[in-house]
């Protein structure tokens, strides 16, 4: 069943419009940059800009603090409130229930799929951020500074630009469990990928604000920028570490939430 | 093959299956009859386990259901409240992604299962259209191909002539007498009567939410006791069988006795000439319309006491 989500989610367009438009976006920028040489002041959003002016090697370090805010939760937001309400609202969900798909099986075929698209995503923006970074900036990938001043073995950048993609990932699945549970409840992908990112705007404008700070460890987002730490020396893996516990905790709670109403639902659609 | 005991179903307040005994035996071809908001397309749910039942039992292929759905669905092919399909890929790859989804049926089978099941409903020939481009009567098939698929024991079938041209009709028709004829039991539902009169050997009455009436065919158009006559001679005979007729209407005769046979016997020997005689059938639409009340589609005034 898992494949038949991969084969569905490959042959839809939207699938690869959707990654070709994080790439492109990373991409502009650096055109942009490249061409004005005019870049943000060293420690102002998006991280990492700066640096990238002297050192390309740094651009998918950029690239993912570019897409992050909102691109890419919107992205993964829209996929996977499509997952089971676009099934409702193709009408194709019963025939699969009927073929017979367990209802569990195909929830955790869609998660799957989910999963995939988020990795391949991400590790897209940060590969086309490579290559673009590499051609058109002054590139010494044996010779980067880290946000420490520290000096980076080419190796070591790799490693942790892969640990940084990594938790990107991971921490764009708790938005996806959201959507997910709610693509269970409503027959519509729409309001399901809309209500997700209420969600998500809502714990991010609520990140930001000082007087919400009891809650503020809980929100989904709260650690979203804690994949910074990787290119600090020591690597500061304490928030690294509650942002995934973090994200470990939603994506369990909603998904068990999406089981609990997805196998006792009557499927009318 | 299907038996369902007290089943009852209920949407917040309003009482979608009302207490069905429903009872579909092996070989059936059975014709779930409705007007529309009756409760068939629920009913038909209920069976595949797509809702589940507010009170009452259900057993498909000798298994209780929704408990062992996963055992009885792969024996089953359904149709249900129209066909759908991925709307950006052909008919067959369609068939190939919902064929890979469930269990049954080999990968190295699939493409021979695939042409035949369209070669059934009359697709063979269909190119690699995107489904969103089929007529209404196109998904149709494909939707009953898609159900098809796997050879199933039983069809559960929701409407499934709509959208097809009379041609189409009776196509399917002659396609689920067949499969009918090889061991398929055949389970549907229609809202038209004169389909299922022509198709079905049982027929079942749905009426908001009750099953009112589940009987054979034949025996719904049960002799009355009349014989229909037509002659040349009505005068003649009408004279000869004075008393007995009942009606009259132009040159047709519709006379009170027991033998259709001995009827003709006597008056040809009176010498009146006969061109059309026989039993006086009830119509199947008579008797189900007799315990069948208007579709919810049909709201009337309350009439005033």
């Amino acid at each position: 069943m898992i494949t038949v989500e991969l084969a569905k989610l490959c042959r839809r367009p939207r699938t690869w419009i959707s990654i070709a438009l994080l790439c492109a976006l990373p991409m502009m920028v650096a055109v942009f940059l490249a061409i004005s040489k005019v870049g943000p002041a060293p420690g102002e959003e998006p991280a990492f800009l700066s640096a990238v002016l002297t050192n390309g090697a740094l651009f998918p370090a950029a690239a993912l603090a570019i897409v992050l805010p909102i691109f890419l939760p919107v992205a993964v937001a829209v996929v996977a409130g499509d997952s089971i309400a676009g099934e409702a609202s193709s009408g194709m969900l019963r025939y699969l229930l009927i073929r017979p798909v367990g209802r569990t099986r195909l929830l955790v075929a869609k998660l799957a799929a989910l999963v995939v698209f988020t990795l391949v995503a991400v590790v897209a923006v940060a590969v086309t951020a490579y290559l673009v970074g590499t051609s058109l900036f002054e590139s010494r990938p044996g010779a980067v500074t880290n946000v420490s001043g520290a000096r980076l073995t080419s190796t070591e950048l790799t490693l942790r630009i892969a640990g940084a993609v990594g938790f990107v990932g991971v921490s764009m699945l708790g938005v996806g469990a959201i959507a997910l549970f709610l693509s269970t409840v409503t027959d519509s992908p729409l309001a399901a990928a809309l209500g997700a990112l209420a969600a998500f705007v809502a714990s991010t404008a609520l990140v930001a604000l000082q007087a919400a700070a009891a809650v503020r460890p809980y929100l989904p987002t709260r650690y979203w920028l804690a994949w910074i730490d990787f290119f600090r020396d020591p690597i500061l893996w304490r928030d690294i570490e509650r942002g995934l516990a973090i994200q470990l905790v939603y994506v369990a709670v909603f998904l068990a939430m999406a089981w609990a109403n997805f196998v006792t639902k009557d499927i009318t659609s | 093959m299907i038996v369902t005991r007290e089943l009852t179903k209920r949407y917040g307040r309003m009482l979608a299956i009302d207490g069905v005994d429903l009872d579909v035996q092996a070989g059936d071809r059975y014709g779930l009859i409705g007007p529309n908001g009756s409760g068939k397309t629920t009913l038909l749910r209920l069976v595949l386990g797509l809702v589940y039942a507010t009170a009452g039992e259900i057993e498909v292929i000798h298994r209780s259901v929704p408990k062992h759905l996963g055992q009885v669905l792969p024996e089953v092919g359904a149709l249900v409240e129209g066909p759908s399909g991925y709307g950006h890929l052909s008919g067959r790859a369609n068939l190939r992604l919902l064929d890979a989804a469930g269990p049954g049926g080999g990968r190295r089978t699939r493409r021979t299962r695939i042409e035949a099941a369209l070669e059934r409903v009359g697709l063979a020939g269909v190119d690699g259209r995107p489904v969103k481009a089929y007529s209404l009567g196109m998904r149709q098939r494909l939707g009953l191909a898609a159900a098809l698929l796997r050879g199933p024991r039983l069809l559960v079938l929701d409407e499934p002539t709509n959208g097809l041209d009379p041609h189409g009709i009776r196509e399917i028709r002659d396609l689920l007498r067949e499969l009918n004829a090889n061991g398929t039991t055949v389970f549907l539902s229609s809202h038209l009567l004169g389909e299922v009169a022509q198709l079905c050997t049982r027929i079942g009455v749905l009426d908001r939410g009750r099953l009112v009436l589940q009987e054979h065919v034949d025996r719904l158009q049960a002799e009355t006791g009349r014989v229909v006559i037509r002659t040349p001679d009505s005068d003649l005979a009408a004279a000869l069988l004075d008393g007995r007729v009942e009606s009259r209407t132009g040159d047709v005769l519709v006379v009170e006795h027991p033998d259709p046979a001995g009827l003709n016997a006597t008056l040809v020997g009176s010498g009146v000439r006969v061109s059309e005689i026989g039993p006086e059938r009830r119509s199947v639409e008579d008797a189900v319309l007799q315990v069948m009340g208007t579709g919810s589609d049909q709201l009337d005034r309350a009439t005033p006491p």
